[in-house]
């Protein structure tokens, strides 16, 4: 049975958290015009501290001449950002309790339960680390983008599950490939930011003024790239996990835990990818901007392994619920 | 290991002309050695990752050979030049073959020889100091009050306190200390490069000794596990057919159940199984439910509807309750279709034979037969009659589903009447021959496996977890120090260098450690200033 008034609160609700996450957009926007007044050339870059024979992070996007304005404004960004995944975690919510199951068994709602992840760690993050922060308006824009394509494309109304999926593993399964996914998100977009960030420090070093306002605010490469190494190597393990899981599910539903279908393959193409941004980070010649490109790919795999092998190519993983 | 250690330079060795056997075993020590490379590694591990690239682009035969026919024929130039390199067999086809098996043999040249120096290493001291402390990433000179031993001791006692192992040594450059700790780290490393090879063993072993085969069962039928019996089936290269456990399963009972919506909520199979020749026992499968027995697995992965018919000839001869499995062509609906062949019509040396469509909630409209429900409510079938011959003998491999439309179109099949019929209903032929849609069964498409690696590699993966959680989360540190005298001889200068693997953070927690250390040297010295304190 389905609670259909429940089913609607949650559709409801989920425009609420776009409108949530774009005023947000527009309050990182605000934050931005209204600090970084200082000149970008003033910044020191790589303050080769005294004894400690490494590149400090460039003093974190000038945190300490911040405006108090532009810093009211982050602080109202954040509270928005906040209570935008409140009121997404209770679409998720109001479908599981309409539909009385876990509320992932479409890719309407794993695309939501998806972009929830990912907004928590960005939150996590920046509550730790408030040079941070300065990345928000480029974690929710993609966001909200996300978003708007997920209800625009993904969307299914809700409904009960199929057969197949009417397991314990689901639970296991999606839920870590959702937590991992959620974590890459993040990760991926720390590394497009170290990859302009760094160019923008190359720049300065190099005597040159890049004037642009919004890369002087970014916290230093440095941290961002530190940002999403641990990024994901908190989430790797995590996704292992999932495709392990996955595949004891495999073996039980479909009759053996590994057959390369397509959807399998490609979760086996993530995990080496990012196990090669692993070693990159550590490998002589590879570490920064190189390695730094394979986290990005291995984002766009995972995307691609979402949306792709959902909607174009056919094998056992059709249960996007779009037809 | 980025330790800088300062060698005395090797004299000179005279070349000496290689004889050719010298030449040709270093020339394979060098391939050996860059084949067992970390880099070769992880690049043969990428070009498998490329590899499966188009395993998931092009229809694959392994998972669905209706696809690779559709794409012959939707692309009758490419396919068989794709086809060529195994395009539409990626996962086991030579390169991808060849590709899995350099990385294993590189894997081992570069695991093995690891981890055999990681047990070492765990009886082993520490390592001495480098040269020049102040290469280290992270590195800090302190001036200390006390003398080399005691401010050494002091460095000591912090370190103990954190759990180092410590070593102290009279080095060439001065008195010095050496201090390591979480070998877990390089242990988890180890496991789960090790796990990593076991887990391409065990697939591999399962593949080359496992097998699968696919059968049709409707209820009340029963099958054994042998080749013959099964519709479909796959076996490793090892699989010797006289070793296949004598399994065999009836079914009993099939039930699908739906939601209002029509979404399918449950399939399940009451089944009796047992070994050939010995008592039966009773189970109920169903999806992500299998049977396991005996290192096999029996799956239900589909389900289909067997329209029933009674035949009755002109001369009063009759077949009763003679049915085929008729193929889902549409599952929302379970629209299906197939064919019953009666090879052997008595009194005649024609052959017979049913084709059509079987819907089990018939609407007919315009004469057409469709399914409007997935549920047997209303089960209705539209079937043409054929007579002729069938070309069951002909020696080519035919689809027992349908009628060969070979034979219809060389006119040895022709067709002598058409029928819309409930349950219940009959049509007579010309000849008088009457044909009764006289019930349904349902069938049960089923499945039984059997991967003899399939434990071993759940056991490598959950090995190459832990071995990861300990990579990933443990830290390695090694932490140096050395004494000199200060300069001008007054006092001790104190070097302290730190190496750290695992943590991209590791610049606090130096800092805290020279920080104590610092503290620590200045309550030492004032207590020795003045000892009543
Ligand atoms: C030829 C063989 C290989 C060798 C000698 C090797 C060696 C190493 C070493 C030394 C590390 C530690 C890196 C560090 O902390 O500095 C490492 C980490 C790792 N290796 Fe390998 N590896 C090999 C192949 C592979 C393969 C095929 C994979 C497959 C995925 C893999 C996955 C990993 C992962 C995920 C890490 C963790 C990286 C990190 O600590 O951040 N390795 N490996």
């Amino acid at each position: 049975m389905i609670n259909e008034s429940l089913a609607a609160t949650s559709d409801t609700l989920f425009s609420v958290a776009v409108g949530l996450y774009s005023l947000a957009v527009v309050a990182f926007c605000a934050e931005l015009a209204f600090g970084g007044r200082t000149a970008p050339a003033r910044e020191l870059v790589a303050a080769g501290g005294g004894t400690v024979q490494r590149p400090v992070p460039a003093a974190a996007g000038g945190a300490d001449d911040e405006p108090a304005r532009a810093r009211r404004w982050g602080m109202v960004a954040m509270a928005l950002t906040a209570l935008g995944a409140l009121v997404q975690a209770g679409v998720l919510l109001t479908r599981g309790l309409a539909t009385g199951r876990l509320p992932w068994g479409n890719m309407y709602e794993f695309g939501t339960a998806v972009v929830l992840v990912a907004v928590v760690v960005y939150l996590v993050l920046a509550v730790r680390t408030p040079a941070l922060r300065h990345i928000g308006i480029f974690v929710l824009a993609p966001v909200v983008l996300s978003m708007v394509g997920i209800g625009l494309f993904l969307y299914a109304s809700a409904g009960p599950l199929v057969a197949a999926l009417r397991s314990a593993w689901l639970a296991v399964h999606v839920t870590t490939a959702i937590l991992g996914f959620g974590i890459f998100f993040v990760s991926g977009i720390a590394s497009v930011m170290y990859l302009v960030r760094s160019r923008y420090e190359a720049k300065v070093a190099a005597g040159e003024q890049p004037m642009s306002r919004i890369v002087h605010r970014l916290p230093g490469a440095a941290a961002l790239d530190r940002t999403a190494h641990r990024t994901a190597v908190f989430g790797f393990p995590i996704w292992t996990f999932a495709v392990i899981a996955g595949a004891i599910w495999a073996e039980s539903a479909w009759g053996r835990f590994w057959g390369w279908d397509p959807k399998e393959t490609w979760a086996f193409i993530a995990w080496v990818v990012y196990a090669a941004y692993l070693h990159a980070r550590t490998t002589a010649g590879w570490r920064g901007r190189p390695s730094a490109w394979i986290n990005v790919v291995g984002l766009g795999v995972m995307v691609f392994n979402l949306l792709y092998v959902n909607m174009v190519s056919t094998g056992l993983h059709s249960y996007g619920g779009l037809n | 290991m980025t330790t800088t250690t300062e060698r005395p330079a090797a004299a000179p060795v005279p070349p000496s002309r290689p004889s050719p056997r010298r030449a040709v075993t270093a020339t394979l020590l060098r391939w050996w050695r860059s084949l067992t490379a970390m880099r070769t590694a992880l690049v043969l591990l990428f070009l498998l990752a490329v590899a499966a690239v188009p395993g998931s682009l092009l229809p694959q035969r392994s998972l669905s050979q209706s696809q690779v026919t559709r794409y012959f024929s939707d692309h009758p130039d490419l396919a068989p030049v794709l086809d060529r390199f195994y395009l539409f067999d990626v996962f086991s086809s030579p390169w991808f073959a060849a590709i899995y098996l350099l990385l294993f043999i590189s894997l081992i040249g570069c695991v093995v020889p690891r981890a055999i120096e990681h047990a070492r290493a765990v009886f082993a001291a520490p390592p001495p100091a480098p040269r020049h402390l102040h290469r280290l990433p992270d590195h800090r000179s302190l001036d200390s009050g006390l003398d080399g031993a005691a401010t050494l001791d002091v460095v000591e006692e912090e370190l103990r306190v954190r759990r180092f192992r410590v070593v102290r040594r009279e080095g060439r450059y001065g008195p010095e200390l050496s201090a390591e700790k979480g070998f877990l780290k390089e242990t988890g490393n180890v496991v789960f490069h090790l796990a990593l090879l076991a887990l391409l063993l065990g697939l591999a072993g399962g593949k080359l000794w496992g097998y699968e085969g696919s059968i049709l069962v409707t209820e009340g039928d029963r099958f054994c596990n042998t080749f013959q019996q099964y519709d479909n089936y796959s076996a490793g290269a090892l699989v010797d057919a006289g070793d296949m456990s004598p399994l065999c399963v009836t079914l009993d009972d099939f039930k699908a159940e739906y939601e209002e919506n029509l979404t399918a909520a449950s399939f399940t199979a009451d089944i009796g199984y047992g070994l050939a020749g010995s008592a039966s026992r009773n189970t109920t499968i169903g999806v992500n439910s299998p049977l396991r027995f005996d290192g096999d697995r029996v799956y239900v992965t589909g389900h289909g509807f067997s329209p029933v018919f009674s035949v009755t000839f002109p001369n009063g001869d009759s077949f009763t309750d003679i049915s085929a499995p008729f193929l889902p062509a549409e599952t929302q609906t379970m629209s299906s279709e197939g064919a019953l062949k009666l090879p052997d019509v008595p009194g005649s040396d024609e052959q017979l034979a049913l084709q059509g469509l079987f819907a089990p909630t018939g609407s007919v409209q315009g004469g057409v037969l469709t399914s409007v429900d997935p549920r047997p409510l209303d089960p209705q079938v539209a079937v043409f009659v054929y007579e002729g011959y069938l070309g069951l003998d002909s020696g080519l491999p035919q689809n027992v589903y349908s009628i060969d439309q070979t034979q219809i179109d060389r006119g040895n099949l022709t067709r002598i009447g058409e029928a819309n019929l409930k349950v219940g209903e009959s049509t007579t032929l010309a000849d008088g021959t009457v044909i009764t849609f006289s019930g349904v069964k349902q069938f049960a498409a089923m499945q039984v496996s059997h991967d003899p690696g399939q434990l071993w590699v759940l056991g490598s993966a959950i090995a190459i977890l832990v071995g990861l959680l300990g990579m990933l989360l443990l830290r390695r540190e090694r932490v140096f120090a050395r004494t000199t005298a200060g300069p001008g001889g007054a006092g001790t200068v104190l070097d302290v260098g730190a190496l750290t693997r695992g943590s991209a953070d590791t610049a606090p927690r130096f800092t805290a450690l020279t920080d104590d250390v610092a503290a620590a040297l200045a309550r030492r010295a004032r207590t020795e200033e003045n000892p009543r304190t």
